[in-house]
């Protein structure tokens, strides 16, 4: 029992945790932005797909590995775009059209990947982000080791919350996009368009959830597997509503998240093999709602999230 | 407010032959106006005149669909809310266009600098909030969070939110409906300040006395035509509300009440919160033969009230009692079961199902009474006999009992929930917000059934935000503040201001029970 205990103490585990956090941290911010200007994107796990296909294909037909990043931002802001156009201008369900949008990324990808690459049988790889240690804060212990010897992409998701609590809170801008979520008469009457704003938030957040999914396959993993994204785009949603539309609070959730199932995968390791593995797969889920349980309650949503705008309605 | 003195005063807007059409309903037919520097306007009107339709035509959130607008000698582009806010026009509107969960502030700058700043400059914005809450008598904490603020503070941010954009335009839209008495008086100060230093405001309103005490003109609108234009100080209020009306306004004569027994009792009851403020110990007697007036600002429990009496919402604690008898289990069915006739306060949400007939609408309180049914078969002729007998008694405009209700005005659904609800007259009746978005014509008929159900016995609970309602329907006034009820005083015992001072909370808690 006491050796369960001691990987909480290990550096490893937590770089691990970290590694496993960073996807999830673009893909909450990215359904975070979405969702506080009003609009729930289902299409999450269907943009993460794409994400992680078009980056890693970028690099394996000889792009830069930050060329492939912003392909995948790229691929992820043109399905916000389809998400965004539906919901936002048109006014349709977006449950309904969130969940056709990840049908339509997924399969679209899946589909693409067999016509470019007819011949192969094990998926060819690429060579991925590597880590780079960051001086002086490495060298706190336990810690410095989890947070400072990641790849750049996990330095990109850490910059990532802090730009969206600044634009959020600091910026016209973001108070544009708070103030489309909660109210978006209120944004009409000062002279602001909804549909930009809404639109907008849509794209960006879709590109962040794309790139989320190329962490997958050019930092975490080297190479594209079908179902690779495994409903991490879904724990995203769940983890937006843990931290109450939050950016820090969905922060923290993420890395909670993250480390369940890297301590999960170390207790496989040691009970060895007598408890069925099932279980511990299950087990970050079965705790994330019971957190959620607990701690989202009482979060209050934003007012307007999922009731499309129509300019002059009666 | 003294324009009227200067008749070379500089013409601020124009708006010329406005028409605007909703499908086949012509909501504004070719409607004139002008409104000059420093001059307070009241644009008056019955509910569905048209009044908010010219505004949002004004502010650009309709397009006209004819007519032009002209502010400062310059034309007007349509269907823009930007142009209308750069040419110096602040609308503060009836539901309030607030993000809630967001600062005063954050409201206030929204739109008032390049969206691509990297700064909110929120010291600037706060000293200027704070200068103009001062100069005008708009006080707010700037920090605050909206849904922290009463109504009256949300309203004064909306007009901040108007003056810090350096608006010369005002316009407020019916502005008095959700404050109380005290309120009103600070908003009118507000407005004598603000057409001081030289702005124009104009004033929407449907009830004559404000607009009276407050406008330099007065222009009234009737079914989207323009009806008239009166100076405020040539006109009489009677001449008003035959303008606004067009004809005699209908006058419901009210005698003395005979109260008799208590038919409905509660006591020390507490109930869970509801749209507002939870019930906290209240005890309320209701004796047949009189009307009970609950007054109070929206939002303090009077939900609660209605959803408890008419059996929806269940008490935490207390006693209901009915006919001198305590009940068991109180719940619709109890309700109905016991004659209890009920007027919810909101037509479209619970009082009617829009998509089903008027036939089926009216015996949905009844349909399991062998009048209705036999051996659980619905008897549809007799639904349309009874549906047929409330269409000709509460002359309800529709064209037959198969129609669906949806497609009814607001005031002949007001009749048919007000037939079904008085039929087989209930000795206890629950009158939820009655009159609300009614026109003069129907508000005065269903204040006449009121009246005659207490002079047959009945006891009656209204409920109103409308003081006037109140204070001439009631012979025993409540005041609902904050889950608590005031002591109650009769007809004419206390004033509107006395009232007002119980709305705000002052010296509520001192009449409520404390019996533990």
């Amino acid at each position: 029992m006491s050796e369960a205990f001691e990987i909480l103490f290990t550096a490893s585990f937590w770089v691990a945790a970290i590694r496993i956090a960073s996807p999830l941290i673009f893909a909450t911010m990215g359904e975070l932005i979405c969702e506080r200007a009003g609009v729930l994107n289902l299409g999450i796990e269907g943009i993460m797909v794409a994400g992680a296909f078009s980056g890693w294909f970028t690099v394996y037909m000889g792009g830069d590995l930050w060329t492939g990043v912003l392909v995948a931002a790229l691929t992820g802001a043109m399905f916000g775009l389809l998400h965004g156009f539906l919901t936002v201008p048109l006014g349709l369900s977006q449950h309904v059209t969130g969940i056709g949008i990840t049908l339509l990324a997924a399969s679209l990808t899946y589909f693409t990947y067999r016509i470019l690459l007819p011949e192969v049988s094990s998926p060819p790889k690429i060579e991925p982000f590597q880590p780079v240690v960051v001086p002086v804060f490495s060298d706190i212990p336990v810690i410095g080791q989890a947070l400072f010897n990641q790849t750049p992409l996990t330095y990109l998701a850490y910059l990532t919350v802090a730009a969206v609590a600044f634009i959020f809170y600091r910026t016209p801008v973001g108070v544009a996009v708070r103030a489309v979520g909660e109210n978006p008469a209120a944004v009409e009457a000062q002279g602001i368009s909804v549909t930009a704003v809404r639109m907008g938030a849509v794209m960006a957040g879709s590109a962040l959830m794309a790139i989320g999914g190329a962490f997958l396959t050019m930092s975490a993993f080297n190479s594209f597997f079908f179902e690779m994204i495994n409903g991490r785009g879904w724990i995203a949603i769940a983890l937006v509503v843990f931290g109450s539309w939050r950016p820090g609070k969905a922060l923290i959730g993420a890395i909670l998240f993250a480390a369940f199932d890297a301590y999960q995968i170390r207790l496989q390791q040691i009970t060895g093999g007598v408890i069925p593995y099932q279980i511990f797969l299950m087990m970050p889920f079965v705790l994330s709602i019971v957190a959620l349980v607990v701690v989202a309650r009482r979060a209050t949503y934003p007012k307007a999230l999922m009731v499309p705008y129509q300019k002059g309605e009666r | 407010m003294n324009a009227i003195q200067d008749p070379e005063a500089e013409i601020v807007l124009r708006l010329s032959g406005i028409t605007k059409r909703f499908g086949g309903l012509v909501a504004n037919d070719a409607v004139s106006l002008s409104l000059k520097r420093g001059e307070v306007v009241a644009l008056l009107g019955e509910n569905g005149a048209g009044k908010t339709t010219l505004m949002n035509i004004l502010f650009g959130h309709y397009t006209a669909d004819e007519g032009e607008i002209e502010v400062f000698g310059k034309p007007l582009p349509t269907g823009d809310p930007n142009a209308a806010l750069g040419a110096g026009i602040g609308m503060v509107h009836q539901h309030f266009t607030l993000a809630d969960q967001m600062t005063v502030l954050e409201n206030i700058v929204l739109g008032t600098q390049s969206i691509w700043s990297l700064n909110l400059g929120k010291a600037r914005a706060r000293a200027k909030i704070r200068e103009l809450a001062t100069d005008y008598g708009l006080e707010v904490d700037p920090d605050r969070i909206i849904t922290e603020l009463s109504v009256g503070e949300r309203q004064r941010v909306e007009i901040l939110k108007a003056l810090y954009r350096e608006a010369r335009i005002l316009i407020l839209d019916e502005p008095t409906a959700v404050l109380t008495p005290m309120e009103t008086e600070a908003l009118f100060t507000t407005l004598k300040k603000l057409v001081a230093a030289g702005l124009s405001v104009i004033f929407i309103s449907h009830k004559l006395g404000e607009v009276q005490s407050v406008s330099d003109r007065v222009v009234v609108l009737r079914g989207g035509k323009l009806a008239g234009e009166r100076t405020t100080s040539e006109t009489t209020r009677r001449e008003l509300a035959e303008l606004m009306v067009g004809g005699q306004l209908p006058v419901n004569e009210i005698g003395p009440s005979t109260p008799r027994d208590v038919l409905f009792e509660l006591r020390s009851v507490s109930t869970p919160s509801l749209g507002g403020a939870a019930l906290r110990q209240i005890s309320l007697q209701l004796r047949g033969g009189e009307i009970t007036g609950l007054a109070g600002i929206s939002g303090n429990g009077q939900a609660a009230l209605a959803a408890l009496i008419a059996g929806t919402l269940e008490a935490r604690d207390g006693d209901i009692v009915v006919h001198g008898a305590p009940v068991e289990r109180w719940s619709p069915r109890a309700a109905l079961d016991r004659g209890l006739g009920r007027i919810p306060e909101d037509r479209h949400a619970t009082g009617m199902i829009g998509d089903m007939s008027v036939a089926e609408n009216v015996i949905s309180e009844a349909y399991r009474s062998p009048r209705f049914s036999r051996f659980g078969f619905l008897d549809w002729k007799a639904a349309a006999a009874f549906a047929d007998e409330i269409i000709k008694a509460y002359d309800v405009k529709c064209p037959s009992p198969e129609a669906r209700v949806r497609l009814l005005s607001g005031g002949n659904m007001q009749k048919l929930i007000l037939g079904r609800a008085l039929d087989g007259d209930p000795d206890i009746i629950l009158a939820s917000q009655p009159t609300r978005g009614l026109d003069v014509g129907a508000v005065a008929y269903v204040h006449a059934r009121l009246i005659e159900a207490r002079d047959r016995g009945a006891a009656v609970l209204l409920i109103s935000e409308d003081l006037d309602e109140i204070q001439t329907l009631s012979d025993r006034i409540l005041v609902i503040h904050r889950g608590q009820l005031s002591k109650p005083s009769l007809r004419g015992e206390r004033s509107v201001m006395e009232l007002g001072e119980l709305m705000a909370g002052h010296g509520v808690d001192e009449g409520a029970p404390h019996a533990a």
